[in-house]
């Protein structure tokens, strides 16, 4: 039943749309805020590919955003703007105040394949972004900060093993750590967990969350996988597939912030949730593309909250705990 | 079979060399035939003429004159008889001196190149067309520039050891994974920093196989261009011989470089293995 129920568009009506603007969200609303930004890349005969192009949308601080769509739409490009590796072609992208205009310490990035040095230690490679954030701290204080980084990510005891001793999850979590251990104001993850065995993940995702629920973190993760969005994001950011790519809604995730992996599946509003992902990845990431519906304001991307069944209504208002076990 | 194949290979090294030497005995133990002659004129034409001996020393000759190098390679007894370590020591001190010139060159040298497209591209020809120069060719110019056969000797050390480590360096630096350089951007490293801590050991180990071709091709033409230059050093040393028509001596000083030569090398070896990480 649930999963059948259709969403209901808030940007469709005044009143969100209004919230939406620009002039009256306060600025806790707009901690990172893209404004209008496109990618090209020159191709052959002169031309030139457009990946996305005036692309709008703003992120709040402490918020947990994941970004979806399929290869070739953008997301890498988006994510390595935001980190300042790599520069639009066209547009501006603001963060916590400041135009970005390449990268900096307050915004970390967790790479794909971990990205470790692999002549560091754990620790070494740690201790190498906790020296590059404080440059005049003592050796003394930088170690306790990546010691203390490394067991946050629960590796105590593996400070001196090198990255070639490590399994493809060990590895993330120092990827993780490090990232950590710099206390950026943003998290910028691309698909960290893509090349780990399921299980891994899990734990990972766990970890992660954890953390990223512990310290208010605010964060902008890649992934293709539609259940690490729905457990991890506060807001899931959809968009068509590339070229051309455009922002086709942002859904905001029903599910309380107390969530518990293994008993996600029977929250209320999980499997409406997932179907809409599902239903746009296989379908309307492409007929999107071709046609957006009437009054589509790329500026304004829909934000989109689906609509409870009534048996998730009832659970939710009786403010029953989110997952069974808790 | 318990015995362990290093174990088996040298049993076969040894006796391939066993067979080698008792060869080379038998080959240079036999008489040719002798012809009466005059006796003055037999004096002229030496041992081999009047005995049917051969000239070519056997391996028990050679062995006793490495014997005799070994037990006093330090003498001296004026310019055309100097021993055997002392002609090897000059010998290695020009080639630690042009190397260390090259090595000096060549890394920074290398690193701009890997770093900057632009420069990579500009000094693309020059190195291009110096590089196939044998190192000997230079030697004229040297001497007329330099004006002295010593120094000669190490610059053309220091040309023919810097092509492979430039050209090894720039591949190496270039070839840095762009994860790590971008680890490093978003950390806001500084570009001294990021190519001492990040560049440099990702290139160590292709920068230490550069250098490891380098110090082989050193050694080689080092004996060359002591063949030219003359004075001392091991090139001279073999020359000198030659002239001397003392081919045991000849013979002595070939295994000895293709020792030295080895021992360079694998101190290289030991070098890249430290530098060198496992993924």
């Amino acid at each position: 039943m649930t999963a059948l129920l259709p969403f209901r568009s808030k940007s469709s009506d005044k009143t969100g749309d209004a919230r939406m603007s620009s002039q009256t969200m306060p600025s806790s609303e707009k901690f990172i805020s893209i404004e209008g930004i496109a990618r090209r890349y020159p191709a052959p005969g002169g031309k030139s590919t457009t990946v996305f192009e005036n692309l709008w949308l703003p992120m709040r601080r402490g918020e947990f955003v994941c970004m979806i769509g399929h290869s070739g739409c953008g997301k890498t490009t988006v994510l390595n703007i935001l980190a300042g590796l790599e520069a639009p072609s066209e547009g501006v992208v603001i963060a916590d105040g400041q135009a970005i205009e390449g990268t900096s310490l307050d915004r970390a990035v967790i790479f794909q394949g971990h990205a470790l040095l692999p002549w560091r230690t754990v620790l070494g490679n740690v201790a190498y972004a906790v020296a590059s954030r404080w440059r005049k701290a003592p050796r003394a204080e930088v170690e306790a900060r990546a010691r203390k980084a490394i067991s946050t990510v629960g590796l105590a005891g593996s400070e001196h093993k090198r990255p070639s001793e490590l399994s493809g999850g060990m590895k993330q979590r120092v990827g993780i750590a490090r990232a950590l251990a710099i206390e950026p104001k943003i998290l910028l993850m691309d698909e960290p967990f893509s090349a780990l065995d399921a299980l891994t993940r899990g734990t990972l995702q766990d970890e992660v969350r954890r953390i990223c629920v512990e310290t208010g973190q605010t964060v902008f993760m890649i992934t293709h996988d539609v259940d690490e969005s729905i457990y991890l994001a506060d807001r899931i950011v959809l968009m068509t597939n590339g070229p051309q790519a455009k922002v086709a809604e942002i859904v905001e995730n029903p599910l309380p912030k107390v969530r518990d992996r293994t008993q996600l599946h029977h929250a209320p509003g999980y499997y409406a949730l997932r179907n809409h992902l599902m239903d746009f990845l296989v379908s309307r990431s492409k007929t999107l593309r071709d046609a957006m519906p009437a009054g589509y304001d790329q500026r304004h991307p829909p934000v989109i909250r689906p609509s409870l069944s009534e048996a998730d209504a009832t659970a939710l208002s009786a403010d029953a705990p989110p997952a069974r076990r808790a | 079979m318990a015995t362990s194949l290093s174990l088996r290979a040298g049993l076969v090294s040894l006796g391939l060399l066993l067979a080698f030497l008792l060869t080379w005995q038998i080959a240079v133990s036999g008489t040719g035939k002798t012809e009466a002659m005059d006796p003055e004129y037999a004096a002229l034409m030496g041992a081999s003429a009047t005995t049917g001996k051969s000239a070519m020393p056997g391996p028990l000759d050679v062995g006793a004159t490495m014997w005799k190098h070994l037990k006093d390679p330090f003498y001296d007894w004026g310019p055309n008889d100097k021993g055997l370590g002392i002609q090897l020591a000059y010998s290695i001190g020009r080639v630690a001196l042009g190397y260390g010139l090259a090595v000096i060159v060549a890394i920074p040298i290398g690193f701009l190149i890997g770093m900057s497209p632009l420069m990579g591209r500009a000094l693309d020809p020059f190195i291009q067309l110096l590089k196939p120069v044998s190192p000997l060719a230079w030697m004229p110019l040297a001497l007329y520039t330099i004006k002295d056969s010593g120094l000669s000797a190490i610059f053309v050390i220091f040309i023919c050891s810097l092509w492979p480590m430039l050209i090894n360096t720039a591949f190496g630096v270039a070839g840095t994974r762009r994860e790590w350089l971008n680890v490093a951007r978003t950390l806001e490293v500084g570009p001294f920093r990021r190519a001492v801590t990040v560049i440099l050991p990702a290139a160590a180990p292709t920068i230490l196989t550069g250098m490891r071709i380098s110090i082989g091709i050193a050694w080689l033409v080092i004996v060359a261009a002591e063949m030219l230059v003359g004075g001392t050093g091991i090139g001279y040393f073999v020359w000198n011989e030659w002239n001397n028509l003392s081919i045991t001596n000849v013979i002595t000083s070939i295994l000895v470089i293709g020792l030295v030569g080895m021992i360079l090398d694998q101190l290289l070896a030991q070098a890249q293995r430290l530098v060198t990480f496992p993924e």
